[in-house]
């Protein structure tokens, strides 16, 4: 891609008077090209060679990992780390545990925030602006202040150490129904409309009307979603009591902290494990989702 | 006969939709976060899940311990550094990496914004287990590098006066991907005419990037501000993984803080936290919106 400021050098007048200021410019844009290469390169490094090193370093062995100075490449690559993980310690549990509440807060939520967006968008009833103006009043309220009150419920209601007391509290979220009003919003009355007078029940038009033209904002809802469930710690880690009822970053965490010697070799192929998941969405959807991203932040 | 529905069936139609949304969102966070207030005026504690009568109405009396708290004061200031030094340094570097993307000289855009944008989507706890190792004092990554230029690094998460820059800087690493992606978004909603404009006017680079990019920009540096103060007001996971708070309360923060009290079974002395927490965010927000948009027009 070529912004403005590349074009317009490249378009600059050919007349024998402009011609030096066009070279001077143009070599003037070489070295800021060199440069501006080097320095984001360089911070290229530093964003993702932790991520690089940390995926080598899962195939070394302990020694080789506690090893000084320490090495780059593994030099006797092994799959040990992966296997402990998986038959040592409940990998599998955590694993199947953080894929439930992941897939399930983030249908939920699809289904529930697409329509509450419909009525708060394109439905008269009492009580919509009320309604509206509560979601607007929590978008902002810091996660440790529901904490208490979300724990002491969850005990009342006996959802303490289960997966439905990690997975209800997320299933309706302010974010999510501001952002699928928005841009239900943008949807044609004159659309909805004509599908009432053809007779289509409302049911039938938010399922095969709205739904299907919300698609990039739907996109944008799930990846969000699911990489915030994926990745949420405290509450899991407040909710969960018992290893068997672990999402992934809290087993992680707790493994990490509660060690006498932190056994680095497992640590960092569980943290691959972590973090694999969320690479292969996000490379695979990263269009969607910076778009998604860069268009909610700016409605 | 009448093809609009009635003023009934209309109310149910909005309501059928709006319901199971209105229910979990009503039981799981605007009522916690009634709850959460109603709380911070008692002196609820774990032993009075069983025994809800055992209950005492203590007004602001958990408001007016804090300040008496000197852990509550040190997670405090801790909180404040953190934000005060780490928001500007976030938005800075976020602004930077964007503009050069912006630029139309990098090759290979795609590649950097995922590259950059990744620390983002990643678990901290991951993160975690990264940093730690390289930042470990003997043989860790960091510290071997100094070395071989010769600067004898110090144990950086367990010295008093470097574990909470080290985690600001962390924090920015971490978070600097998101700014990036809005900033050029805003960058790239800027009207290309007004720099096509301006150089016809003679206008150099620095004065379209004074007089243009900046004073368009504004209402994206507001959004990426209210975002990045609000996240780090709140900030907790980092010492949780990196530090525990430590050495010496010196990266334990007030969501840290709550967070233990909360732990500890104090349940109305948390919440007092969670709230003074909750004002301070609205707050900031506030003061970002009258700095940002005064100076509009």
């Amino acid at each position: 891609m070529t912004s403005a400021l590349d074009t317009r050098t490249e378009t600059l007048p050919e007349g024998p008077p402009r011609r030096r200021a066009g070279d001077d410019l143009r070599s003037r844009d070489h070295v800021a090209r060199v440069v501006l290469h080097v320095v984001l390169g360089a911070g290229l490094v530093v964003m993702i060679g932790p991520f690089i090193w940390m995926a080598l370093a899962s195939f070394k062995t302990e020694g080789e990992i506690r090893a000084d100075p320490p090495t780059f490449f593994p030099q006797n690559g092994t799959l040990d780390n992966y296997h402990t993980l998986f038959t040592r310690l409940d990998f599998p549990t955590y694993f199947t545990n953080s894929v439930v509440v992941a897939v399930v807060t983030t249908v939920g939520n699809l289904l529930f925030c697409s329509a509450a967006g419909y009525a708060l968008a394109k439905l008269a009833f009492p009580g919509k602006r009320v309604l509206f103006l509560i979601v607007l009043g929590t978008i902002m309220v810091p996660s440790v202040v529901t904490m208490v009150p979300l724990f002491v419920l969850s005990s009342n209601l006996g959802l303490v150490n289960s997966l439905a007391g990690l997975i209800l509290p997320f299933l309706a979220q302010a974010f999510g129904v501001f952002l699928m009003r928005q841009f239900i919003l943008s949807i044609p009355d004159d659309l909805l409309e004509a599908a009432r007078i053809d007779g289509a029940s409302e049911l039938r038009i938010y399922w095969q009307i709205v739904l299907p033209l919300c698609r990039p904002a739907l996109a944008t809802l799930g990846i969000l979603t699911f990489l915030a469930s994926w990745n949420n710690f405290l509450w899991p880690l407040v909710a969960a009591t018992t290893e068997d009822k672990y999402t992934l970053p809290v087993a992680l965490a707790l493994y990490a902290i509660g060690q006498n010697q932190t056994r680095y070799d497992l640590l960092l192929a569980g943290s691959v494990i972590i973090v694999l998941p969320v690479l292969v969405v996000f490379l695979l959807l990263q269009r969607h989702f910076v778009r998604g991203i860069a268009t909610t932040g700016l409605k | 006969m009448a093809t609009r529905p009635g003023l009934m069936s209309r109310a149910l139609t909005g309501w059928g939709f709006a319901l199971p949304f209105a229910v979990l969102f009503l039981v799981f966070t605007a009522g916690p976060v009634v709850a959460s207030l109603v709380m911070s005026l008692t002196d609820l504690g774990s032993a009075d899940l069983l025994d809800p009568l055992g209950v005492d109405i203590v007004g602001l009396d958990n408001y007016a311990r804090l300040f008496a708290d000197p852990k509550f004061v040190t997670a405090a200031v801790n909180t404040t550094i953190f934000v005060v030094v780490g928001v500007p340094l976030t938005m800075a570097l976020s602004l930077l990496v964007a503009l050069g993307l912006n630029s139309g000289l990098i090759k290979f855009r795609a590649l950097f914004r995922v590259g950059y944008y990744l620390p983002v989507v990643t678990s901290i706890v991951a993160i975690s287990v990264v940093w730690r190792f390289i930042l470990q004092p003997d043989s860790g990554l960091l510290n071997t590098m100094l070395g071989l230029v010769g600067i004898d690094g110090p144990n950086w998460l367990q010295t008093q006066s470097t574990a909470l820059p080290t985690l600001i800087v962390m924090g920015a690493w971490r978070n600097l991907g998101f700014g990036m992606v809005i900033f050029l978004a805003g960058l790239q909603a800027i009207p290309k005419e007004l720099y096509e404009a301006a150089t016809i006017d003679g206008a150099r680079k620095w004065a379209q990037l004074r007089f243009i990019t900046v004073p368009m920009l504004r209402p994206t540096v507001l959004f990426v501000a209210v975002i990045t103060t609000i996240g780090y007001v709140q900030f907790f996971e980092e010492p949780f993984v990196m530090t525990r708070g430590g050495p010496l309360d010196s990266t334990l923060s007030l969501a840290y803080h709550t967070y233990n009290q909360f732990g500890f079974g104090n349940y109305g002395y948390a919440s007092a936290m969670g709230y003074v927490l909750f004002v301070v965010v609205v707050l900031l927000s506030i003061a970002w919106f009258r700095l940002l948009r005064n100076n509009v027009d």
